[in-house]
């Protein structure tokens, strides 16, 4: 079996870092936990261990490379299919390598432990000699290899660049202060890859009462950095609606078993989600985005939708890629798979990305309406309340219906109020009388 | 207690530059030294009076070499009282200045002796007008160590004495002897000798190793002794001192050779130059916690920090070079980090110059740091016989060579043996702390006639085009 082993998560704030050696090479038996590269970020150098053991079948990255967060490190492949593989210890000398036996059959595989998730590997701190820990890292660049005048050389060390890993742009390499500056910057722009956020300082709470302060999580960085960047740049409005869903309900429950023999389970999700991208492609603006730098709009002729997931790690936003061409039976299963997946972690960052319109399905908690924000780059987030049974007038006469509360955020710059009441209308109709929107 | 900011102790060259930037950067400064004004060794016992000495020597060899260019002197006399009133008035103008310095800094100057009571404590003994011991503890937030070195002593002296002298001693100038054994054949002994031949003294040399200052450019050194050959009457290698007697106005020497022979000599006086010590007896360092070395230096890092964070020594006490310039760099570097600054030692060339006749002066790799650190490297080397002004002032013996690293040609190294090779051997150091490549010195404009442009014509060497020797066959 082969397994990626991906960078972890280093430090809080902390997106890529600069690969700065590899410890392994390919061919090499490593175990688990062994460090493979070793990373430095402008914080401090540190380790990476490997989460799996096995035999090193490719190497994806370079000294060199700036390597972020859930990429690809490297590819192993399991030792335990490799008889002749001499155990090695860990943390203990090698033994000497014991005769190999002639072939033997292969023993059972020990169950595989459950993957943990890897710890964040402690920084390590570079100091010189006697200093321990208690004075900041200082990169010197003493020695022979650099070609830097003793001032550009201290110009360095001010700003925490280590000056053997900057290529120098002068005659033969030699490095100028410039460089030491473009390098510095090249740091900050690879740490913080978003134009870096300026955040007010809050007051100390603990004046009025016990306080513990806990880190943010990457997620929540994320998180709160895209909603204030959507809050700050669009302008939203909210349309509300209710669909009848009584028959379609009766459709879901009916269809369900069918499903559920695909390996899917057909919830409203999976509906809205197919009824959405018919509304996406009927109304193609909801599917565009707005660039504003160049005043252009960009029209989709893919139609990607995102999923927002309550994850215990919080809020994750999977993506299902050309939901028009899929059905929803299809899209049962596939949402079946980004669920757990997410609640697993185990979705990459491309995974994420690509969305062009957003459903927030809150039905299963609480509520009668809410207003979603959009996403960053998306014109229109749809927000589903919990449905229940209210009297509807028909027929002269109120009869008990299942009622789903709907809300469509929407950005203002693209969308006009008609189009949103005309889009979220289209929705409602769809999901009650599926074939007028047809006809 | 009062608190003092930062508390150097030691005035010698690290000292006082430690204590110097640490107040223009602008910290509190306490400086602690018996002496009265700043200068420490260097200037009181070490490099600047033996320079004003060795200048007079100088003087005396030109006006002896002039006669064989038509230029002829009555044989010089020595009045050394009126010597030494020279020397110790060159002392007091500079260590005076540096005392003014200080006061303009608004450096706060105990002249005394410190001994640490604990890690942030200091006691400083000092004595008053009337002799009367007063000790004052003083809390500190950080210190700078800069107690330099001392001469090691051998076992079985006692004391220094007129007779019995180490280099300092030596320069008290107390009288002439007539036959004088320098013991220890570096470059103290050297310089020492130097000075003594010039006052009139007769000079023998007695070293351990087989040869003169052994961690020397073995190539300079040979240009060096070929010039010296008059310089001692006699000299004893591969041989011990193993005792020392005073009678009678005379020392008796007891010598061994590594093969067995006992040596008997008499001498007017000895002068011992045997190497230096930490100076480190005093200062109680353990009470502080401060952790040496197996060889007694001070342990501290590229910052000067010792293994107590706040507490940091630089220069002599802490090994490598013993060197003013060296121990002035790390005072600097120490200053500017307890000022909160990114600094560090960070030099590539630390030049070391023996200031005899001809002088010695080396800057960089050696050939046999580049042979042990396997860097590949070609030499260059340039005669002052082909320098129209060394052959003019009757230097025609020196000679420049250059250490050029293969492939980058960068220069990693020089050696120059002559007539003020240490002045000159600054271009090589800004050349090596630079970066620069051979090119670069064989480009830059050197005036004519000077020496310096024997480190221009060795650069061009590199390339098979000096000017004044026939360029190297082509292979």
């Amino acid at each position: 079996m082969k397994r990626e082993v991906k960078l972890p998560e280093i430090a809080d704030n902390v997106v890529s870092g600069y690969l700065s050696r590899v410890l392994v090479k390919v061919g090499d038996v490593i175990q688990k936990d062994q460090s493979v590269i070793e990373i430095e970020t402008d914080k401090a150098a540190t380790d990476i261990p490997s989460p799996h053991g096995g035999k090193i079948i490719d190497i994806k990255v370079n000294a060199g490379d700036e390597i972020r967060v859930g990429q690809t490190i490297l590819v192993l492949e399991d030792a335990a299919t490799e008889p002749a593989a001499a155990p090695v210890t860990h943390e203990q000398p090698v033994q000497p390598v014991q005769p190999i036996q002639p072939i033997q059959p292969i023993q059972p595989v020990q169950p595989v432990q459950p993957i943990q998730p890897v710890a964040p590997a402690k920084p390590v701190e570079i100091v010189a000699e006697v200093n321990k820990s208690t004075h900041p890292p200082i990169h010197l660049s003493t020695g022979v290899s650099v070609p830097a005048s003793p001032s550009v050389r201290r110009f360095a060390r001010e700003l925490g660049v280590d000056i053997t890993k900057v290529k120098g742009s002068g005659k033969n390499g030699r490095i100028s202060d410039e460089d030491i500056k473009a390098f510095a910057k090249s740091l900050i722009t690879n740490a913080v890859p978003s134009s870096p956020m300026e955040f007010a300082a809050v007051p100390d709470f603990s004046q009025w009462g016990p306080v513990e302060i806990l880190p943010m999580s990457r997620i929540r960085q994320i998180t709160a950095e895209s909603t204030v960047k959507s809050w700050q740049t669009i302008p939203q409005v909210v349309q509300f609606g209710k669909a009848d869903i009584t028959d379609v309900e009766k459709f879901r429950l009916a269809s369900r078993t069918q499903v559920e023999k695909a390996g899917g389970k057909l919830t409203m999700t999976a509906i809205l989600l197919k009824v959405s991208a018919l509304a996406l492609k009927q109304f193609p603006k909801f599917n565009a985005s707005v660039d504003m730098k160049n005043r252009q709009i960009v029209m989709k002729s893919y139609i990607h939708i995102g999923i927002a997931v309550d994850t215990e790690q919080g809020l994750l936003v999977p993506v299902v890629r050309d939901v028009d061409r899929k059905s929803i039976t299809e899209l049962s299963v596939e949402l079946a798979g980004i669920a757990e997946r997410a609640r697993n972690r185990k979705l990459t960052s491309e995974e994420m990305q690509g969305g062009n319109f957003t459903i927030s399905n809150l039905g299963g908690i609480f509520g009668t309406a809410f207003t979603p924000i959009v996403y960053p780059n998306q014109v229109a987030i749809l927000g589903v309340s919990k449905a229940s049974t209210e009297p509807v007038y028909q027929e002269g006469a109120f009869v008990p219906r299942n009622v789903l509360p709907l809300s469509l955020s929407y950005d203002h710059r693209l969308i006009d109020g008609a189009d949103g009441a005309r889009f979220l209308g289209w929705i409602c109709t769809a999901l009650e009388q599926p074939f007028t929107t047809w006809l | 207690m009062e608190t003092h900011q930062v508390v150097v102790i030691g005035a010698g060259p690290g000292g006082y530059r430690a204590a110097f930037m640490a107040a223009d950067l602008g910290l509190q400064v306490t400086l602690v030294d018996p002496q009265p004004n700043p200068g420490g060794v260097c200037l009181y016992r070490g490099c600047i009076p033996t320079k004003a000495l060795l200048h007079l020597a100088k003087v005396k060899e030109e006006a002896l070499k002039a006669s064989a260019w038509g230029l002829t002197f009555e044989e010089p006399t020595i009045d050394r009282a009126k010597v030494k009133e020279w020397k110790e008035s060159v002392v007091k103008q500079l260590t005076g200045g540096l005392g003014q310095l200080t006061k303009a800094r608004k450096i706060n100057y105990i002249k005394g002796w410190a001994e640490f009571e604990d890690a942030n404590t200091l006691n400083i003994s000092s004595y008053s007008g009337e002799g009367l011991r007063e000790d004052q503890k003083i809390r500190f937030q950080h210190v700078i160590i800069a107690t330099g070195a001392v001469p090691i002593k051998l076992p079985f002296i006692s004391g220094y004495t007129s007779r019995i002298m180490d280099a300092e001693r030596a320069l008290e100038l107390e009288f002439i002897p007539g036959h004088l054994l320098v013991i220890g054949g570096g470059y103290i002994g050297m310089e020492s000798a130097t000075i003594y031949k010039a006052l009139g003294s007769r000079v023998s040399l007695v070293e351990a190793t087989p040869g003169i200052m052994p961690t020397m450019d073995e190539e300079l050194v040979k240009v060096f002794w070929k010039q010296n050959q008059n310089l001692f009457e006699e000299t004893l290698f591969n041989t011990k001192v193993t005792g020392l007697k005073e009678e009678n106005g005379k020392v008796f020497a007891t010598m061994q050779t590594t093969d067995g022979q006992t040596i008997e000599r008499e001498y007017d006086a000895v002068l011992l130059s045997i190497g230096m010590k930490p100076n480190t007896s005093t200062l109680a360092l353990e009470k502080a916690g401060v952790l040496l070395d197996e060889r007694g230096f001070i342990k501290a890092d590229a910052q000067g920090r010792t293994n107590v964070p706040h507490i940091f020594a630089i220069g002599d006490v802490v090994g490598g070079m013993l060197l003013a310039h060296k121990a002035s760099y790390q005072g600097r570097v120490a200053a500017e980090v307890i000022a909160g600054q990114k600094s560090a030692w960070d030099a590539r060339a630390v030049p070391a110059v023996v200031y005899t006749e001809p002088e010695i002066a080396t800057a960089g790799l050696s050939e046999k740091e580049c042979q042990e650190q396997g860097i590949s490297y070609r030499t260059v080397k340039f005669p002052w016989s082909a320098s129209g002004r060394a052959v003019a002032t009757g230097d025609p013996a020196g000679l420049t060579k250059l250490i050029i690293e293969d492939g980058t040609e960068r220069v990693l190294g020089a050696g120059i043996v002559g007539k003020n090779a240490g002045d000159l051997i600054s271009e090589a150091v800004l050349g090596i702390e630079m970066a620069a490549r051979v090119s670069d010195i064989a480009l830059t404009i050197h005036p004519h006639p000077t020496v310096s442009e024997t480190i221009m014509e060795a650069a061009e060497l590199y390339h098979g085009t000096p000017t004044h020797i026939a360029p190297p066959k082509k292979k």
